[in-house]
């Protein structure tokens, strides 16, 4: 396959960026989005030329280190991560526009790479439980109802890629956030913590300076791991229950 | 309490969404009032008088519409300065553009700002309109809110800023009564299909209903 790309180049957080233009060739279909980008960088470091950064790591969709947003949409035109995007869901000959993550709580590092370490911080403001460490406990102790485990299990499923803010219109995080706190607030070990948890974690959100809900959907869409939309009326929920319970105290 | 309501966006949502479900309420009650216009000037206007009396002995001659107006009036305000705020912080969040455009979200979501804006407006010209008379056509009448009503759809911007305001208020209400449900917590999957219908039936009755009466005007149907 041969291919022209457009891709955002940016030398640091404070230049500007703009689009280069860049072909290759010789790319094969079964060959994944990422090491379309490593062909293409090989070629210019020969070439002696800067590579494009972009962050990946695990390269098989569980880690959420890439980040791309690839013809308007977040993690390209597949329900996938980049790096589980083939190049068979692209035709000979096309153009291809890539970009980094948009939102002002993710500024760009360098040419594809964003700061999403204010995920990292909503994280830290409740989404951890507290439990004594050490050997791994009884799985029978804490009885867990099958639809709760399942529930927990959906929502645990997110990766923290932040394609949902990528995606979103507004730049909201709430799709992760949601994400985060559906998970352990449905389980005994995330019961401690349930008030305490979804008010820190909307506040550090709001903090950040992400954007807020307008139910437009788009990020649900984008989420290679299916978090569903109502996963933020879960959040809501939990949010309501918490105030109300800390008025009364 | 109020504080951390007011100074999470998620809490400021929800002063949304009830402000907007108090404004959905008596906007139902307010279109099958103005369906009385079908049955003539003597029940039209009967109706108004007695809007006036309503509530009486206990309440005073006009303090239950009086009541009514300080609690639209609340809502209208909340509504409003909650929705500036909070399109403030949405648009600071995203100050970069992607270079490939793509066709976003549906129509009704994507004109939720711009629809929010036309019924502002409209609500102000409807109140200077028949409520106070200042921009009304000719002749304005307290009591005889019939003939106002002929009066403002026999002009064509009367009938033109109108009809416009209603079906922005249906786009509105069409994404606006699902959101509410989400931003309150009361949405799920098995309640999402019913949710989604009322607002649809909601928008349609709501724009219908209140459209009715100018197109009536304009036939001759009521004159
Ligand atoms: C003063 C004029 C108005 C303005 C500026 C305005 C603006 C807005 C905006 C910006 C939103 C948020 C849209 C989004 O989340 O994408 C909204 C939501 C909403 N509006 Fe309005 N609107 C106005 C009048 C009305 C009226 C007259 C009603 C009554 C039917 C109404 C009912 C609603 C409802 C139920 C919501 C959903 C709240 C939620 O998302 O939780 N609005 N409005
Ligand atoms: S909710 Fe989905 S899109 Fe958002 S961070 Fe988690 S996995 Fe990524
Ligand atoms: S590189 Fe780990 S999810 Fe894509």
């Amino acid at each position: 396959m041969k291919l022209t790309l457009r891709v955002w180049r940016q030398k640091n957080a404070d230049a500007d960026g703009a689009m280069s233009t860049y072909e290759v060739d010789g790319i094969s279909p079964d060959m994944s989005f990422l090491e379309m980008l490593d062909t293409l960088n090989e070629e210019l470091i020969l070439k002696g030329e800067d590579p494009v950064a972009f962050d990946h790591d695990c390269r098989e969709g569980i880690c959420g280190a890439c980040s791309l947003v690839i013809n308007g949409d977040a993690h390209g035109p597949e329900r996938t991560t980049t790096c589980q995007l083939h190049m068979r869901s692209f035709e000979d000959g096309d153009t291809i526009d890539v970009e980094p993550w948009r939102a002002a709580a993710f500024p760009v590092v360098k040419d594809l790479v964003v700061d999403r370490s204010a995920f990292d911080r909503i994280i830290q403001a409740g989404g951890y439980i507290t439990a004594p460490t050490g050997a791994a406990p009884e799985a029978h102790s804490t009885p867990v109802p099958k639809p709760d485990a399942d529930f927990a299990f959906e929502h645990a499923e997110c990766i923290g890629c932040g394609a949902c803010v990528a995606a979103c219109p507004n730049g909201a995080a709430m799709l992760f956030t949601s994400a985060k706190i559906n998970h352990l607030n449905v389980l005994p070990q995330g019961a401690p913590e349930r008030e305490t948890r979804v008010l820190d974690m909307v506040a550090q959100m709001d903090e950040e300076g992400f954007g807020g809900c307008t139910l437009t959907g788009e990020c649900a869409t984008a989420c290679p791991k299916g978090i569903p939309l109502m996963s933020i009326t879960g959040m809501n929920k939990e949010w309501l229950r918490a105030t109300r319970k800390a008025g009364k105290r | 309490m109020a504080r951390t309501v007011w100074d999470s966006s998620v809490g400021k949502k929800t002063v949304m969404a009830v402000s907007g479900l108090v404004m959905l309420a008596y906007l139902v009650v307010h279109m099958l009032g103005n369906l009385k216009i079908f049955f003539g000037s003597d029940e039209f206007n009967g109706y108004a008088h007695w809007l006036r009396t309503l509530g009486e002995p206990f309440l005073h001659h006009e303090w239950a519409l009086w009541i009514v107006r300080v609690v639209l009036v609340v809502a209208v305000v909340a509504h409003a300065v909650s929705a500036y705020q909070l399109s403030r912080r949405d648009i600071r969040a995203r100050p970069s553009k992607y270079v490939h455009k793509r066709a976003r979200a549906s129509y009704a979501t994507r004109t939720m700002r711009w629809g929010g804006i036309i019924l502002g407006l409209f609500i102000v010209w409807h109140i200077l309109d028949l409520t106070t008379g200042t921009v009304h056509a000719d002749g304005f009448q307290a009591g005889h809110p019939y003939q106002n009503v002929v009066d403002t759809f026999s002009t064509w911007y009367g009938n033109v800023i109108y009809i416009v305001a209603m079906l922005a208020l249906g786009l509105h209400v069409q994404h606006g009564f699902w959101s509410a449900a989400q931003t309150l917590g009361v949405g799920s999957r098995a309640r999402d299909r019913a949710l989604k219908t009322v607002a649809n039936v909601l928008a349609l009755v709501l724009t219908l209903g209140f459209v009715s009466v100018p197109v009536a005007v304009m036939t001759g149907v009521v004159s």
